[in-house]
């Protein structure tokens, strides 16, 4: 074997540039549905259109419309078809559109899609990724700015995933649709068009569904969060530093499974604990991420594990909403409050 | 193991290449027939296939057999429940008797008749009444979809199931069930649109029987019939009497030869009647009257046929007992093996929620694990 020396190594490797978590969740769904002739994306409006969001773009044009169909308008016969589909040994992808959009599918996701592995012994698992852009912080008027977490995360039966970063957009979406069990994917669409370097090589080396991550390393308190809370985190931790604060902070990733032991290793090690999410507090994740902390790390706690959480109102409108959403300030506050004293 | 290595996940069935997705075409009138189609006493019996018309007839009388032993199965608790296809029948073995092998029945709680004409074990078909399962059986193996206790919700996973093997290039036709209650629900709107718009090839069989647990047709829906619905969709729609076997069957083969020839989706309304209560545990009486059920006595369809093929010289009194004799064996087997108790296993419980399972899981299982070899010391 001859070496050629004309042929930089370099170029067979596409190098980091800026892309965006949507260009990457297209890049997801496009390698693999060049991959595997199983996988049909389907929804409304995904086609021509390419999806308001225009997740989907390109897709229709590359696979034909019969692997990237544009629905009638309704969820439930989107998802209720998919079901059917897979049971016929496809892979289908259903995008909702917007989060609120979604609950006309419930009766099919927890009646049938949540259930069928279970209620057939496992003869029949249905592999169907269920695309959901979820959250606020873009604008939106009502109905479109909900961050419904808590309804899917109580459905057994369910995988609930939901990525921060570029890299992640990819891999655990392609993860998602390689699954053999229902996977609701749940996309932070305010972090749609955020950039970081990326290239399509990188995600081989994301860790799977059910892992999650220090996204910054810290000693004084461990900040738990995930989606589109987590830039606001990071922000968090790094005005931190100018109160003496040395914040980690923890991705989750998946919300199921829920990856317990990365959690609980930070927490001892910080010995406090902030979980983060846009959703309401009430029945919450946040509130079962609490409880299992206080379960397992009780020991190791200085201060009682506190929220930042939406609150517990109907998503409000665009005009007020930033007086909802999490924000660095109020991170900031409740951080400021682990300085428990007895 | 992937879903694609399932056994009879997309089998293929390629034949000849099914005509692409395409929009509707068929000329098939959308509107249906004024009066129920009916066979049986009428100038078109005189077409009837005699080996088909003694197969309907030893399934029927299987059927009504079975519908009594399973009542009885109920009252002695080892059913939670049973609704009763008695009166209906024919829609039932019909609708497993026009399907080829390759074909898929996507029936309701009710169903229980139509999956076992079919093909399925009679035990495994009771397993969610008995309540030792959901399911108690391989959908894959007869290509019976789960029996859908939520109304309507299966349809949509029929009209699924027949576009992805359209896709795949396999001319496999579904066929769903549902009663006159469900045709309420929007699944069921959402799925007659689908699958018109996709031209999927299924079949939707109304059973028409009267009641939605007690409210009656009148109240349910404002339509000149169920099978009108169809016409909006754009999708022939045909009204049939459902205690008419011979017309049922005919109906049925008809709208799946059509479906499988890339005509599209029908709607089958099929009028027949529910003898009994909506299950055991409810009482009719409040809601309807005994003249009302002595009148559809009169219009029984395992006599209905039994006295056609009579006529015909294709049943004698010999044919009869022969058949009473059979369904009374599938009776007693039936009987036996509902009586021995179902070895459960409760570990079963974390089996079959996800593919891996979760951490969460593991737990709950090792708690159940250490309760239960506590009992047993």
């Amino acid at each position: 074997m001859t070496t050629s020396t004309t042929t930089p190594v370099a170029a067979a490797v596409p190098r980091a540039k800026p892309a965006t978590m949507a260009q990457a969740l297209t890049r997801a769904m496009r390698d693999a549905m060049a991959e595997d002739p199983t996988v049909h994306v389907m929804g409304e409006d995904v086609g021509t259109l390419g999806g308001v969001f225009r997740i989907t773009d390109g897709l229709a044009k590359e696979f034909g419309e019969d692997r990237c169909t544009d629905t009638p308008l309704a969820e439930a016969g989107i998802l209720g078809a998919a079901v059917g589909m897979a049971m016929y040994g496809l892979r289908p992808v259903v995008e909702m559109q917007f989060d609120a959009f979604a609950y006309p599918a419930f009766e099919q996701l927890i009646s049938h899609v949540a259930k069928m592995r279970n209620r057939t012994r496992g003869a029949m698992p249905l592999p169907i990724t269920i695309r959901v852009p979820y959250g606020g912080g873009i604008g939106g008027v009502e109905h479109h700015s909900d961050s419904s977490e808590a309804y899917y995360v109580a459905t057994p039966g369910l995988t609930v995933v939901t990525p921060a970063t570029v890299e992640d957009a990819y891999g655990l979406l392609r993860a998602s649709i390689a699954s053999d069990d229902p996977v609701v994917f749940l996309e932070p669409k305010r972090l749609y068009w955020a950039k970081a370097d990326w290239s399509p090589e990188a995600p081989a080396r994301v860790p799977g569904i059910g892992t999650a991550l220090v996204r910054r390393s810290g000693a004084s308190a461990t900040l738990i969060t995930y989606g589109p809370s987590l830039p606001v985190c990071l922000e968090a931790a790094e005005a931190a530093r100018e109160e003496g604060w040395d914040l980690e902070v923890v991705d989750l990733r998946s919300l199921v499974p829920f990856d317990e032991d990365t959690v609980v290793e930070s927490v001892r090690r910080t010995g406090r604990a902030v979980v983060v999410h846009e959703s309401g507090g009430f029945g919450g994740p946040g509130a079962e991420i609490a409880a299992r902390i206080t379960e397992r790390c009780f020991h190791h706690l200085e201060a009682p594990v506190l929220r930042v959480t939406g609150f517990d109102i109907p998503y409000p409108p665009p005009m007020l909403e930033k007086h909802h959403l999490p924000g660095v300030d109020r991170i900031l506050d409740t951080v400021a409050r682990l300085q428990w004293e007895n | 193991m992937t879903v694609q290595e399932l056994p009879g996940a997309g089998a293929s069935h390629r034949s000849t290449p099914p005509p692409a997705w395409r929009p509707r075409t068929d000329a098939a009138p959308l509107l249906p027939d004024p009066e129920p189609y009916r066979v049986l006493g009428t100038g078109a019996a005189d077409r009837l296939d005699p080996v088909l018309m003694r197969r309907c007839y030893a399934e029927l009388v299987r059927g009504r057999r079975y519908n009594a032993q399973a009542t009885a199965l109920t009252r002695q608790g080892r059913l939670a429940v049973y609704p009763s296809t008695v009166g209906q029948e024919a829609c039932e073995i019909a609708a497993a008797l026009v399907l080829e092998e390759r074909d898929w029945l996507f029936p309701s709680y009710r169903d229980t008749l139509a999956a076992v004409a079919r093909g399925l074990d009679p035990v495994q078909a009771l397993t969610l009444l008995r309540g030792d399962w959901h399911t108690g059986y391989d959908p894959r193996e007869l290509r019976i979809a789960p029996l859908s206790t939520p109304l309507a919700t299966q349809l949509p996973h029929a009209v699924g199931l027949a576009h992805a093997a359209r896709l795949r290039g396999d001319d496999v036709v579904a066929l769903a069930m549902v009663g006159d209650g469900g045709t309420s629900e929007g699944d069921f709107h959402e799925a007659m649109n689908f699958a018109a718009v996709w031209q999927a090839p299924v079949v939707f069989l109304v059973q028409n029987n009267g009641f939605a647990i007690s409210v009656p047709l009148a109240k349910q829906s404002a339509a000149p019939t169920l099978a009108h619905k169809a016409v909006g969709y754009g999708m022939p729609g045909r009204l049939v009497d459902g205690n008419d076997v011979a017309a049922m069957h005919e109906v049925l083969s008809e709208a799946v030869r059509r479906a499988r020839a890339g005509g599209g989706p029908t709607l089958v309304e099929a009028v027949t009647y529910r003898m009994e209560a909506h299950t055991n545990a409810d009482d009719a009486t409040r809601y309807r009257g005994d003249a009302e059920v002595e009148a559809w006595k009169a219009h029984d369809p395992v006599a209905l046929l039994e006295r056609e093929l009579t006529a015909r010289g294709i049943l004698d009194e010999e044919g009869v007992r022969v058949e009473r004799e059979a369904a009374e064996e599938m009776a007693a087997a039936l009987r036996e093996a509902m009586n021995a108790d179902p070895v459960l296993d409760p570990m079963d419980l974390f089996a079959h929620v996800y593919a891996e399972q979760t951490g969460r899981l593991r737990e709950q299982a090792a708690l159940l694990r250490a309760e239960l070899e506590a009992e047993g010391e």
